[in-house]
């Protein structure tokens, strides 16, 4: 499938700041499945700072803006010619061990009810089944609406609530695999509007879990799927913040306000 | 625990190496000691060096004892030492290349994976990257004790950012300030060549993108730090600028410092601020110490960071037991300095043995500092013992066993005169494009009879470390 995106986030500061420096994992990762054909990232009046290949596979841009300024806009545009690999992730250049995937955060941290949804791996005959038990469970326990969460929702807030978005879905499913001791990620990306045309989210998050012989394969309980060739990957964390697609910092005292466009679609060729 | 080294004494004869010093002890009227040590203590108030060493906490007012009674070293027992010192700090550096890259010493099976990749102080982020000259540690503080003639051992490795080398330095010139004659009578080496060492290691580690003569600034938390004034004062000596956090910015490929005349750009940065806080776009972004942006110039290779982040996975005390088999894996040699026996207390078999011997031996939490949290099994009560067990069950993963060691006892002055007391050595080894070692260290001394707990937030203080000239 040929994908194009177009992402603006535009950043609105009350008062002027002297400044603004981010970190961008805005690049598609280089794995079967996805071939980016152009990609262009722009920062109004931003001058790109050092870019580097992490550890973990993704291309990681700096960015500064010097002030004063009290708008910024980050503008992603591009075409990935995609494929479906039923989720497994595969000719992704890495070298962080999946055992450094174990480790909880704020987010992610195993209390409320994770450990009892934990257990729905029981009984599963290898990693593979007991991933996609994982999943199902998670897309049951948690059902998707929009605003029933924000940003800073834990996976054990969000199971509590029995809802949320991508976000919560995918740090639930880290959080109970990692239980299990199953290396698993949170992942950044993009997805095509599904089937019926009601978008889950087109700037969007999903799981990865290790599994020996496969590597990592990912796992979208938000859509109680694997990613195919609708799905573009961006980054990986431990979470939703270390994943971020734009970390930033600005030299400011006052509030900010962030709006987000995002644009999947599916072309000719 | 046996009968522990008298470094000045061995049966009744003085050893050679404190001979001067033992008639000098002689020679001193109480009258004098005393006034002397009046003087040290006023002179100490001044210069305002009044930090607790190691960031222990504690009244950052407090003066900490300084003892008039050099240690000193032979010739051949430093040699010794700074082959046994360097060769660990290389093993050390070797190791984080390798745990930060392929990670063959895990690959090998010689230490196992969980111990370094799920180590809270194993930074993933800096995966896949080789700092300048291939160095984590640029200033690697080993803590080494004696136990006899020739035995010594190290306690433990320190990675990140040691302090107390402004205490080694301002005990040797108040000692010359003091007492002028003891420099003539003895050879000793000297220790004043360290900040210049410090900046040359420093400068030998700017990064790839910098084509000019390296501008070096040391990265301090601020004034409330501790361990402040030991950041201002190799500042000055240095003649770099000391710098806080909001002194800094990133713009474009690299980081600058305000100045007066402007921005200037920064190329080495000897930071001393834990890596949680350095990058707060990377690590813990409510930190209001660090420079956003930061990790992304240094990982692109526009200024370095000394010790590199991530450096502290090598100095954690469970991963301290492996160093020996670094020395063997990365370098083909022998260790030249032996570890202390240490149990794991998150192996059955060693707790179960810690648990049966724990009023013999040492407890340490795995990754406290201080000589907070741990237990000193001959030196406790039964109660004390106890409730530390518990501890210890609840979390066993979380502690380490060693056997009481008896450390060496070197001649200190107290109220009745002069008498034995325990000391440690914690030397500081430079590692850039060379491996340097001033000959010395820190002595930390136990002014407290029998006790071994040489830090100073539990009642220890320092002296003067002599290596003498061959």
């Amino acid at each position: 499938m040929l994908l194009l995106i177009d992402h603006v986030t535009l950043y609105r500061y009350a008062s002027p700041v002297r400044g603004v420096v981010q970190s961008h994992r805005l690049t598609p990762s280089i794995c079967e499945g996805q071939q980016v054909l152009d990609w262009e990232v722009t920062v109004t009046g931003g001058l790109k700072g050092g870019g580097f290949r992490d550890g973990a596979g993704d291309w990681v841009q700096g960015w500064s803006v010097k002030g004063p300024v009290s708008e910024i806009a980050v503008h992603v545009r591009g075409r990935v010619q995609t494929a479906d690999t039923a989720g497994v992730l595969r000719g992704h250049r890495e070298i962080v061990a999946p055992e450094c995937y174990l480790g909880e955060t704020f987010a992610t941290e195993l209390t409320g009810g994770l450990p009892m949804l934990a257990k729905a791996a029981e009984g599963a005959e290898d990693r593979l089944a007991a991933a996609h038990a994982l999943c199902r469970a998670v897309s049951e326990a948690v059902a998707y609406r929009p605003g029933a969460t924000n940003a800073h929702t834990t996976a054990a807030e969000a199971l509590d609530q029995g809802e949320g978005v991508c976000q919560d879905h995918a740090h639930v499913l880290c959080a109970v695999a990692r239980a299990n001791g199953i290396p698993a990620r949170y992942v950044s990306g993009y997805l095509l509007a599904d089937a019926e045309g009601a978008p889950h989210e087109a700037a969007h998050a999903w799981a990865e879990l290790f599994v020996p012989g496969l590597g990592w394969v990912g796992f979208d309980p938000a859509n109680e799927c694997c990613p195919d060739d609708r799905y573009v990957r961006l980054g990986s964390g431990l979470d939703a913040r270390e994943a971020a697609p734009i970390r930033g910092s600005a030299r400011s005292s006052g509030p900010e306000t962030l709006d987000v466009t995002v644009a999947v679609l599916a072309t000719q060729q | 625990m046996t009968q522990s080294f008298n470094e000045m004494y061995l049966d009744d004869t003085v050893r050679a190496p404190y001979a001067r010093l033992e008639a000098w002890m002689r020679a001193m009227p109480a009258d004098l000691r005393i006034q002397k040590q009046a003087e040290a203590e006023a002179l100490f108030r001044r210069i305002g060096i009044t930090f607790a060493v190691y960031g222990e906490g504690g009244d950052p007012d407090r003066l900490i004892p300084f003892d008039m009674f050099p240690r000193v070293f032979t010739h051949n027992e430093w040699a010794r030492l700074e082959r046994g010192i360097k060769q660990r700090a290389r093993a050390l550096n070797a190791f984080l290349v390798d745990v930060y890259g392929r990670g063959e010493i895990i690959r090998a099976g010689r230490i196992p994976a969980n111990l370094v990749y799920q180590n809270a102080a194993y930074e993933k982020a800096v995966a896949g990257f080789v700092p300048s000259k291939g160095v984590y540690s640029h200033i690697v503080g080993i803590d080494i004790v004696r136990t006899g003639p020739t035995e010594f051992f190290v306690l433990e490795d320190n990675c990140r950012t040691p302090s107390g080398v402004s205490y080694m330095l301002e005990s040797r010139e108040m000692m010359m300030r003091m007492f002028p004659d003891l420099f003539r009578e003895n050879r000793i080496e000297p220790v004043d060549r360290y900040h210049e060492l410090l900046r040359r290691t420093l400068a030998s580690v700017a990064p790839a993108k910098c084509d000019h003569e390296p501008t070096v600034v040391i990265l301090t938390p601020g004034h409330f730090n501790s361990a402040y004034y030991e950041h201002s004062f190799l500042a000055d000596l240095m003649g770099v600028e000391l710098v806080e956090g909001q002194d800094l910015f990133v713009e474009g490929e690299f980081v600058y410092m305000r100045t007066t005349q402007g921005p200037k750009r920064v190329d080495v940065i000897y930071r001393r601020i834990d890596d949680a806080f350095i990058a707060p776009l990377c690590f813990r972004p409510d930190s209001m110490l660090g420079v956003p942006g930061l990790m992304d110039v240094y990982r692109s290779g526009g200024v370095s960071i000394c010790s590199a982040p991530g450096a502290g996975v090598a100095d954690d005390k469970a991963v301290y037991t492996f160093v020996p088999e670094m020395v063997r894996f990365y370098l083909g040699e022998e260790p030249i300095l032996n570890n202390v026996p240490t149990w794991q207390c998150g192996k059955s078999d060693d707790l179960k043995y810690v648990l049966d011997q724990l009023p013999e031996l040492v407890v340490k939490e795995v990754h406290g500092s201080g000589g907070y949290g741990m237990l000193v099994g001959p030196k406790s009560t039964k109660d004390q013992i106890e409730m530390f067990r518990a501890k210890i069950v609840k979390d066993p993963g979380n502690y380490i066993a060693q056997p009481t060691l008896a450390l060496s006892a070197t001649p200190t002055f107290v109220a009745e005169g002069v008498a034995p007391r325990h000391v440690d050595l914690r030397p500081y080894c430079l590692v850039g494009e060379r491996i340097e070692l001033v000959p010395g260290g820190l002595t930390r001394v136990a002014l407290t009879e029998g006790s071994l707990v040489v830090n100073s937030s539990q009642g220890g203080g320092v002296k003067d470390t002599w290596v003498l000239a061959e």
